[in-house]
């Protein structure tokens, strides 16, 4: 019995276990390696070039995952061509599991030298001590100018005063909508002075249900509900930082996403398990059943050859207009031994002509170099033809919204996740669900 | 010269051991006294082991003020209410069947093991699929006999019945095959005798098989009480503990925190809980042993 209860501990003790195992491995295992490496790099820039030997370094990632997996390969295998000293292993984990498995590799010392983060987890990981300085690695770098990103990107990843990795891209989520469906109906087409009530409009007359065809979809989660929130004039902290998940506006959005389903039926019901499922809602799209779809700019080329006509509009608001921005940086582990490989690497993968070029012609996401001619290249491809929303989106960009308690970010999506749950699956009402989450969100950051 | 042979039969026998000791060791033991320990600690998962900041009992004390703690121990015990009882009548009843000498019998009880040796990762994936509200299995054969089925894993109340009975479709192969054996080490003397005497077969099934048989059910009893309070697998991957919270169980819980959440202390202190929860469960049931556990000689 003894043995068999010790089981479950053994759960959450595997990470420590490990942690001691590989401290020892680790420090063994790479000795070789990087003994060369802080070796000549202490010696002079020559003595790199003189060892031939290349250093392996190990990337992780998410943002490939789900269709851009060749790209990211064939940008990889460019800077390999390019760096023949470097080589890079990599990973691509699904967004789900990425976190999760980041820090278990992290906690047991085996980070990959260079990972990514999105800028609401980088603050996390930057103020836990456990990303690279790379401000020498930088300043050593002569043919290097920061002024090859646009200024805001850059300097995301900047904390306290030190620069600890780059924006490798950045996307936004906007309204795609179906041309043919709104043809067939003659329905106008979205446009930027649309609100929520012209959405709903144009979705009642373009749903049929017995179809299988729905106006409008949106999921109801913790992202969609910010930035909901966020054009009713809502939002879940104040200016001091205190916590209005209550509010009576917040109320109002959480109400209008759950009854473009259960009053006016202009999407799937709320229990549908198919659209539960993940990309369930992009899917539905690509056969022509939804006719106005909030995604993400990163679904552009799985959407190129679509057998119908569709484009992109700015998201309807209700007071205001909000749109999704990411921010996905490339940053390096603070026990990596290959500070300079690491830092080629990033800025290869952030910045090179043949990095940024694959990324554009894959429809993957939009880079965040300041060369305006690159950026004309992105514009240029088609569809979406209205490509500019893209940009225009920006104008009324939310961040995701971190709080005063940064390391708390995915306790505080779980927690009020879950009373979105209890709403959406009518077993409490709006109110009373977003006043459990305002109680179950100052508890967290009571604590 | 005695001495020596017997000093080296020790160390014949200690090097033969090494290797499962060392296992318990580094397996067992290590995690434990290190959970013991974290368990005190708000040790965040990413920073250094080595900084380990004590903070007393507040990890205990907030797990008793946790409000997911409580919902998540009721739902273990809704959920042992389910399973438990049906999986051990189901069990006896196929074991029963499967005792009986038939054609082909060992092609079922093979058959009938199948779901116990597949991953629960599989089990789990392929059962969402046929639990799938609108395009599954089940609901489609409900809805040849007119039934509009449920929305099986998006419903607070069946997900909670869809993890019971299909744990309890993966679990009756390992209960029934124990009780089979179980069942086999009863001699065939006592039925003749009773044959006999003129007992019916429900009186030989309530009078010889079921006390016979109690040794075996009270292991099964007692595994799958255990097993329940582990509920992990099936549900993170079926339900991840929603909808809404209704199959979140104890065990989820502690993952949740320890890897997604970062509370590795805290973590560490609500599986020392339920610990102590399954040690106290699991004495009243060796107590209660006495009562009603028939040993043979």
């Amino acid at each position: 019995m003894w043995r068999k209860s010790g089981a479950i501990l053994l759960l959450t003790t595997m990470a420590i276990l490990s942690a001691c195992g590989s401290n020892k491995d680790g420090s063994a295992g790479s000795a070789a390696p990087s003994d060369t490496s802080s070796a000549s790099k202490a010696a002079s820039p020559e003595a790199t070039k003189a060892a031939k030997d290349p250093v392996t370094i190990k990337m992780m990632q998410y943002t490939a995952n789900g269709g851009q997996e060749e790209t990211l390969k064939a940008m990889i295998k460019a800077f390999e061509d390019a760096n023949p000293d470097v080589k890079v292993d990599y990973e691509i984990v699904d967004y789900a599991n990425y976190f999760t498995k980041l820090n278990t590799l992290v906690s047991t010392d085996s980070a990959p030298d260079v990972f990514e983060v999105g800028y609401e987890n980088f603050l996390t990981y930057a103020s836990k001590d456990l990303l690279l300085d790379l401000t020498p690695t930088i300043a050593a770098d002569t043919s290097f100018k920061p002024d090859v990103f646009k200024k805001l990107a850059y300097d995301a990843f900047n904390y306290n005063g030190k620069q600890m990795g780059v924006t490798e891209s950045f996307s936004d989520v906007v309204l795609f909508y179906n041309k043919d469906l709104f043809d067939a109906k003659q329905v106008g087409y979205p446009d930027a002075s649309w609100t929520w009530k012209e959405e709903l409009d144009a979705a009642q007359k373009l749903t049929e249900a017995k179809k299988g065809v729905w106006g409008t979809y949106a999921p109801i989660q913790f992202y969609e509900f910010y930035k909901t929130i966020a054009q009713n004039g809502g939002g879940v902290w104040d200016a001091n930082g205190k916590p209005t998940l209550n509010s009576p506006a917040n109320v109002e959005a959480l109400q209008w996403m759950i009854d473009k389903a259960s009053k006016y039926k202009v999407s799937p019901a709320l229990n549908d398990d198919t659209f539960n499922q993940p990309d369930a809602d992009l899917n539905a799209f690509k056969s022509g059943q939804i006719a106005m779809l909030r995604a993400g700019i990163w679904n552009f080329g799985s959407f190129k050859d679509l057998p119908f006509k569709w484009d992109i509009a700015l998201e309807p608001g209700n007071k205001t207009k909000a749109h999704h921005f990411f921010a996905d940086g490339l940053v390096a582990s603070k026990n990596s031994k290959h500070a300079e490989a690491a830092w080629k690497f990033i800025k290869f993968m952030s910045s090179d002509p043949a990095a940024v070029g694959k990324r554009i012609e894959a429809g993957w996401s939009v880079p965040a170099v300041s060369d305006e001619s690159v950026m004309d290249a992105y514009f240029k491809i088609a569809p979406p033809e209205s490509k500019k929303v893209v940009i225009e989106a920006l104008d009324s960009l939310v961040l995701p919204p971190v709080g005063p308690k940064p390391e708390k970010w995915s306790e505080l999506t779980g927690a009020v996740g879950e009373e979105l749950d209890k709403a959406k699956l009518g077993r409490e009402t709006a109110q009373a669900a977003l006043d459990n989450a305002q109680k179950k969100v100052e508890a967290l950051l009571g604590k | 010269m005695v001495g020596q042979r017997k000093w080296n039969r020790r160390a014949a026998a200690a090097v033969f051991l090494l290797p499962a000791v060392l296992g318990l060791l580094a397996f067992q033991l290590v995690p434990m006294i290190s959970s013991v320990v974290i368990s005190f600690t708000d040790w965040d998962l990413l920073s250094s082991w080595t900084k380990l900041h004590f903070i007393g009992w507040d990890n205990y004390v907030n797990v008793f003020k946790d409000e997911k703690s409580y919902t998540s121990i009721r739902n273990v015990f809704v959920f042992l209410i389910g399973y438990m009882p049906l999986v051990a009548i189901l069990g006896t009843l196929l074991a029963v069947l499967l005792n009986r000498n038939m054609r082909g019998v060992k092609a079922y009880r093979a058959a009938v093991f199948v779901p116990v040796i597949t991953s629960w990762v599989a089990v789990s994936i392929v059962w969402r699929w046929i639990l799938n509200g609108q395009s599954g299995l089940v609901n489609y054969l409900l809805s040849l006999v007119g039934i509009q089925g449920p929305v099986w894993l998006q419903d607070p109340t069946w997900a909670m019945v869809s993890v019971i009975a299909v744990t309890i479709w993966k679990d009756i192969g390992f209960v029934s095959i124990i009780l089979l054996a179980g069942l086999q080490d009863i001699s065939e003397d006592y039925y003749e005798a009773a044959s006999l005497d003129g007992a019916s077969a429900w009186r030989r099934l309530w009078n010889i098989t079921i006390p016979l048989l109690s040794p075996s059910l009270f292991f099964v009893v007692t595994i799958s009480l255990i097993n329940s309070f582990q509920l992990f697998d099936q549900v993170l991957i079926m339900t991840n503990g929603g909808p809404a919270g209704a199959t979140s169980t104890v065990v989820e819980q502690v993952y949740k925190n320890a890897f997604q959440y970062n509370k590795m202390g805290f973590a560490a202190a609500q599986s020392w809980v339920l610990f102590v929860i399954i040690l106290a469960v699991t004495t009243v049931l060796q107590r209660l042993q006495r009562r009603w556990v028939v040993y043979e000689r």
